[in-house]
């Protein structure tokens, strides 16, 4: 779940050298997927985990719409390759489907966090003093509250629609992106060029905007993709414990929400590749921010 | 150390405060209120309007939330209308259950993960190291209930060897006289808690055994199993005592999901139905407690971080 302690893979350093210090943000980002592997896989997985939830359903046509009662349950045949779900839906088309809200919410719960998290830490850091502690003391407030009690309380209070979902994981994923963003601007304000861009008149919303945030983008980035990862996991669990999205609306955890229901009836079907998807899926988005941190530390060990 | 303990504990209380008001504004926040939530939308205008003033939920927030505070002053958490009983009861039931199956788990995750994140450390790139990150990471990208699903389907359903439901019963002393059925869901939690502490610790072993200390034991003829014991050990423990203060958090929500895979009675399951039948009081009350739980939890790791560490100071 939302741990700000994640593993660290051991082939994520990178191999052949160090990343040139002194190059863009995004031109090492580049570099550390030239050169690292792990980072190579996460991409790929994601790139067909995308392609195959969103092109899926171009090549592979499944009614999704009308429940069969006819075709309830059925095991993998020749033509449902993964069998069908409690409502006769077929469960390979069903789970290309499920992936697009998946990711959907995924990636907006993540960028709304981030986004919203950056400008939160940039602002506390930058401006300090009793303005920073009491915004901070925000972030530790709702962070004392574990991930998944804060999300039961708001989904016990909002109605769940798709945008609300992702407010809802946001507001549970926006306090690390927060913390880390206020580290950096504390020692970012200090620098020269902010001190004479001040010096210079710009405005501390200016400044905040072009000078702090784009200089802590490289740990943003990092924190982002993890926060990809949990938000997944965040979603998953919410949908598994009913108070997910309704239908017709779906993501993996409400399939295997409905398949809990089967599993003494040896059902494997509705249980293992909804699953598999979710892990695939979370293993990448670590893969490709480990290996981003990988290199962020070598970097911060270059400074 | 006085000045850091006074300053430290005076943000905890601030941070608790911060959350009663956060779960307050959060639960009254719902369209209708408490009320609307509690009955359904089939009751009357009339029966809301009554249980609203009858529960002073017409009264302004700031006054609503002063009387909370000043009822929790007193101890009193609250009363619940979907049990019939109050929070302090319920919670005094399932609490001590909960913090049986946390703390079985993280006893668990931790016999397994220190020597696993050594072993890592001292064989670090090797096959075993791969092969054994590899699993970790997948364990933890896996979601706490699938995890728990995977074990029942394994261990309950075709092997037969365990029960597939955690044991039932009022009291911790009846929870723990079903061994047998424990062994899942301490197993579920512990599992994701191995994988991120056996990281935590391969790294934290690895920068020991850079140091000059070990060096010298090894220069000196030390034999290997006396430095990995007294010296690599002892050493890469204690980041460890701030990673269990960290990670209760993200352990309470395992717990949550763990406690409704199997059924568990405690607080999680708990905090689960008063979520889905708007049980406010119960909401409100039992965040404040964990919240509490886990503020303390961090400012303990602290504090214990500076006593078996003598280099760290406080400032």
């Amino acid at each position: 779940m939302t741990t700000t302690i994640a593993p660290e893979m051991p082939g994520a350093e990178p191999a052949g050298g160090t990343v040139q210090p002194g190059g863009s943000a995004w031109r090492m980002i580049l570099a550390v997927f030239v050169r690292n592997r792990l980072a190579v896989v996460g991409v790929g997985i994601v790139i067909l985990v995308v392609a195959f939830s969103f092109l899926g359903p171009v090549f592979y046509h499944t009614d999704q719409v009308h429940t069969r009662l006819a075709l309830i349950n059925l095991p993998p045949s020749h033509a449902h390759p993964l069998g069908t779900d409690d409502v006769g839906y077929d469960v390979l088309g069903r789970l290309m489907l499920s992936g697009q809200s998946s990711i959907v919410v995924g990636l907006s719960a993540a960028l709304l966090a981030t986004v919203v998290g950056t400008l939160w830490g940039a602002v506390a850091g930058y401006v300090g003093g009793a303005v920073d502690a009491v915004m901070m003391r925000v972030v530790d407030s709702v962070l004392a509250i574990p991930p998944l009690i804060l999300i039961l309380l708001l989904a016990s209070v909002f109605t769940v629609s798709t945008p609300v979902l992702i407010l809802v994981v946001a507001i549970v994923a926006w306090l690390a992106p927060a913390r880390l963003v206020r580290g950096e601007a504390i020692s970012l304000r200090t620098r020269e060029y902010v001190q004479v861009a001040r010096g210079m008149g710009g405005r501390h919303g200016w400044i905040v905007l072009r000078h702090i945030t784009p200089n802590a983008i490289v740990t943003i980035v990092v924190q982002a993709t993890f926060e990809v990862a949990n938000a997944i996991l965040l979603l998953a669990a919410l949908s598994y414990l009913g108070l997910g999205p309704a239908p017709p609306a779906t993501n993996w955890g409400s399939m295997l929400s409905n398949g809990l229901n089967y599993i003494y009836e040896g059902k494997w079907w509705l249980i293992y590749p909804a699953g598999i998807a979710i892990v695939l899926t979370v293993v990448a988005f670590n893969f490709i921010g480990d290996a981003l941190r990988a290199a962020l530390e070598v970097r911060l060990q270059e400074r | 150390m006085t000045a850091y303990l006074v300053r430290r504990c005076v943000q905890a209380v601030a941070v608790v405060f911060g959350v009663s008001i956060i779960v307050f504004i959060i639960l009254h926040a719902l369209p209708g209120g408490p009320a609307r939530g509690l009955l359904g939308p089939e009751a009357s205008a009339f029966q809301v309007h009554q249980f609203i003033v009858q529960n002073g939920y017409n009264q302004p927030l700031p006054v609503q939330y002063g009387r909370f505070i000043g009822q929790l002053a007193q101890g009193n958490l609250g009363y619940s209308y979907h049990y019939n009983q109050t929070v302090a009861s319920l919670l005094s039931q399932d609490l001590p259950k909960s913090a049986v199956l946390v703390g079985l788990a993280y006893l668990v995750a931790l016999i397994v993960a220190i020597p696993l994140g050594i072993m890592q450390a001292v064989r670090r790139n090797s096959l075993a190291d791969y092969v054994t990150t590899g699993a970790s990471f997948v364990a933890y990208s896996m979601p706490t209930f699938w995890l728990g699903i995977l074990l029942i389907l394994g261990f309950a359903i075709d092997w037969r060897l365990l029960p597939p439901e955690a044991p039932q019963g009022a009291t911790v002393a009846a929870v723990l006289s079903h061994p047998q059925a424990m062994v899942l869901p301490v197993a579920t939690l512990a599992l994701v808690s191995v994988a991120a502490f056996s990281r935590f610790m391969r790294s934290s072993a690895i920068e020991t055994l850079v140091q000059d200390y070990i060096r010298t034991a090894r220069a000196m003829g030390v034999p290997e199993r006396i430095i990995l014991f007294r010296h690599l050990l002892r050493n890469s423990l204690i980041p460890i005592v701030t990673l269990i203060g960290l990670s209760l958090p993200a352990t309470i929500s395992g717990a949550v999901i763990t406690e409704s895979v199997f059924n568990y009675p405690g607080m999680g399951l708990l905090f689960y139905s008063a979520a889905t039948s708007h049980d406010f009081p119960v909401l409100l009350g039992s965040t404040v407690v964990i919240a509490t739980a886990t503020v303390l939890g961090s400012l303990l790791a602290d504090v214990l971080y500076a006593v078996v560490d003598p280099r760290v100071r406080l400032a």
